[in-house]
């Protein structure tokens, strides 16, 4: 993403509806919303820091506090739903430890829970990051919660994924 | 000359479909064999898929994992040997084969014309298969009166869910006075169970973009957008793509082709909010407000988006109209019922036998659709239900399954066309259970803008949780049904008017499930936990302790290496012992 978050408010030009674009690079940019971007946002655009806030909340994609490195979004929408996504759920909080929208205490995993991810004939589903994982059961799930953890400890260096930019 | 496509829609890609394609690149580095990607062709339940193709033969091999690449690689590509155990469907001179054949042959496919065909992220392929031909026909062999009136005559009616007519609604913009006028495209399929748009915008977005600028020729207007679900990533960067090409072509931009027309899209992404995929909504989100739906009229084509004449249609509608203009009204309007012309695609999943994407004709019984096309029930179970229109619709009985599907009659049966989602539902599925799930989604959802819906779905959702835990009263049934028909009656927008659906359309063919959660206490699907006891199948346990280390109330006792066992008179039904068990030792009913 060359197309940081200040280059975009530099362009800023006044044209209409811009906001949630800002936003969503702002998010992009920092892994969430913080209050100093509400202010550069706001003095920007003319929009007052309250409205900002008032849309940030919204939307259910916008977080005011910073995620993990990997965002899990367990599916539970209708066939996910049907499919016991419920128990992918619980295993993800008794594996991790935490409950959805939590965050570990090392910083790795965010649990989040998303309506549908279109994905339904796969379903069970979830996404980690970028990437959709499908035809779940809770003992894979803790597999490949296992594998991301070895992985990230392997590479820590690794810039982690853009954890809420094109998807939160 | 063979080729090789692998199917790379999400779907393909969340089943593992990219490490096939390495490998199989790998395996053709330096052979003739070409390589390339498709979208989706619709049989989700045997991702992924690889096809290859030759001179007068296909064949669609199902569940490629690397090691298969490599076997079909050695016997079918090398050794010109068909492997048939894993053949899903084929074509040999005029035959059809392969184990789910009846899958494709039952369906009439031109939303989904190209997808699974064409690499999604090459305009020439789009091109070859008559792509951009409709737009140059619109451009210089037709006046927008007369595209206006051929979508007219075919009969189109929005595949959003409302089913307005499409022609009539192009006329109502375009007959609105002023200069400035924009087009959307609604792809902010937000109805779980649904996800038609995605794979058209993931295997043939230039369908979809040549379909806008038809209607914007027609309507007369220079700006587009694409409102699109941020949770479809790979949609939006095939569409970027697409956009980028179309532009390059000319298809886009100023003076489209020379024929003085310009338009041009740009793509608006959601930020996670069910209700934006309500028009009105919709158009305040593009305007970087809250997505809260406005009062009609006035109505978009008068005053829309930033309060100007606006066209809004969904994905499949606009996929529609290249190919009404390049085959003619009439073909179109051949197909499906008297009042509900052409085909249908339909998101089949849940407990169905074969999940994923059908068009078929209008007209066509759920029966036709679950059991015929779907194949049935997953592991031989009992088909109960089938949901349509996901949170807004309603749950259509097994009973009712000759119901021909289209605009006339699933609104007969308490349900809702919506956009297409058909979640197939068995008997280990409780209603109530179901009904509090979608109430759940449109609580949450829920703008709150209107109090009925703000407030009564709340109370609403509050009744179905106690009836689902087994503490429901005498007397919430009739709750149920009095807050249903204010919540309908006091709501702005579609989503308060439908979000009592769920409930009202179970209880209306399972009512009886409500009364024996709340009379006898049980659930008779086995399905609510509260209801339900937990016990160990002796059989599958392996004695590895994991489940009585999990439990949180030490109800589960047992030796390492022997039979556990619970008791339930401890037994929380918390559901952990299950959820944590990896031999499905643990049962529940």
């Amino acid at each position: 993403m060359e197309e940081t978050f200040t280059y975009r408010l530099w362009r800023y030009d006044g044209a209409q509806g811009e906001l949630i674009p800002l936003l969503q690079s702002a998010q992009e940019h920092f892994g969430y919303i913080p209050r100093r971007a509400i202010k550069y946002i706001s003095a920007v655009t003319g929009i007052p820091e309250a409205a900002i806030y008032g849309v940030i909340t919204f939307y259910s994609q916008f977080r005011l506090q910073p995620m993990g490195r990997f965002v899990i979004r367990v599916c539970d929408g209708t066939a996910c739903h049907v499919s016991s996504s419920r128990m992918l759920i619980d295993a993800i909080q008794d594996e991790l430890s935490i409950e959805v929208g939590g965050t570990t205490a090392d910083g790795l995993f965010t649990l989040t829970t998303v309506a549908c991810l279109g994905c339904c004939s796969l379903a069970p589903v979830m996404m980690i990051g970028d990437e959709t994982h499908g035809r779940l059961t809770p003992a894979s799930v803790r597999r490949i919660l296992k594998d991301v953890r070895r992985k990230a400890a392997e590479a820590p260096s690794e810039s982690p994924k853009p954890a809420c930019g094109v998807n939160p | 000359m063979k080729k090789l496509v692998v199917g790379m829609g999400t779907c393909g890609l969340s089943a593992g479909a990219q490490a096939s394609y390495d490998r199989l690149r790998e395996l053709s580095q330096g052979s003739e064999c070409g390589l390339s990607i498709t979208g989706c062709i619709g049989m989700c339940f045997r991702e992924p898929l690889v096809e290859i193709r030759e001179e007068g033969r296909r064949v669609i091999y199902g569940e490629v994992t690397p090691e298969r690449a490599s076997e079909i690689w050695n016997r079918h590509v090398l050794g010109g040997e068909l492997v048939s155990d894993w053949v899903a469907a084929s074509w040999s001179g005029g035959e059809a084969g392969g184990s789910e054949r009846d899958f494709l042959a039952l369906q009439k496919r031109i939303v989904l014309r190209n997808c699974g065909i064409i690499d999604p992220e090459s305009i020439g392929e789009y091109e070859e298969q008559g792509g951009y031909s409709a737009l140059r026909k619109v451009l210089f062999d037709m006046t927008p009166a007369e595209v206006i009136e051929e979508v007219k005559a075919s009969g189109l009616r929005g595949r959003g869910g409302a089913g307005f007519p499409t022609g009539l609604k192009w006329s109502f913009a375009a007959a609105s006075p002023g200069t400035v006028k924009y087009l959307v495209c609604n792809a902010d399929e937000g109805d779980p169970g649904a996800f038609m748009d995605r794979s058209v915008l993931e295997s043939d977005p230039h369908a979809v973009l040549e379909g806008m600028i038809i209607a914007a020729r027609a309507i007369g207007t220079g700006h587009g957008y694409i409102y699109c679900r941020a949770e479809y990533p790979l949609a939006i960067r095939r569409l970027e793509t697409a956009l980028a090409a179309a532009r390059g072509r000319g298809y886009l931009g100023g003076d489209i082709l020379g024929s003085g027309l310009s338009f041009d899209i740009r793509i608006k992404q959601g930020a996670g909010a069910f209700v934006c995929g309500e028009e009105t909504a919709l158009f305040a989100s593009i305007e970087g407000e809250r997505g809260m739906p406005r009062i009609r009229p006035p109505f978009p084509a008068e005053k829309g988006l930033w309060q100007k004449p606006t066209n809004n249609n969904n994905v499949e509608t606009y996929a529609n109209v290249p190919w009404i203009i390049t085959n003619g009204a009439a073909a179109y309007a051949a197909i499906g019922t008297e009042n509900s012309r052409g085909t249908k695609v339909f998101a089949l999943a849940g407990r169905v036998a074969r999940g994923g994407l059908a068009e078929v004709p209008m007209g066509m019984s759920i029966n036709d659709l679950v059991m015929g096309i779907g194949g049935g029930i997953k592991g031989g179970r009992t088909f109960k239900a089938v949901q349509m229109g996901g949170p807004s619709g309603g749950c259509i009985p097994a009973s009712l399954g000759e119901t021909p599907v289209d605009f006339e009659n699933i609104p007969k049966t308490g349900a809702i066309m919506g956009s297409g989602g058909m979640v197939v539902l068995d008997d280990t599925t409780c209603m109530v259970e179901i009904a509090r799930f979608f109430l759940e989604f449109t609580q949450n959802e829920s703008c709150g803008k209107c109090t009925f819906c703000r407030i009564g779905t709340l109370r609403m959702l509050e009744a179905l949780e106690r009836i689902t835990r087994g503490e429901g009263r005498a007397e919430d049934i009739t709750l149920l049904e009095d807050l249903a028909g204010k919540i309908k009656e006091a709501s702005l927008c579609a989503l308060g008017q439908t979000a009592p659906n769920p409930v009202l359309s179970t209880l209306r063919y399972f009512r009886n499930e409500y009364e024996t959660h709340i009379l006898e206490h049980r659930c008779p699907a086995g399905s609510c936990l509260a209801l339900v006891e937990f016990r160990i199948d002796p059989g599958k346990c392996t004695g590895c302790t994991l489940c009585a280390r999990n439990c949180p109330v030490a109800a589960i006792s047992g030796e390492r290496g022997k039979t556990h066992l619970i008791d339930t008179a401890k037994c929380v039904k918390c559901g952990r012992c299950l959820s944590s068990c990896n031999f499905s030792a643990v049962l529940k009913a």
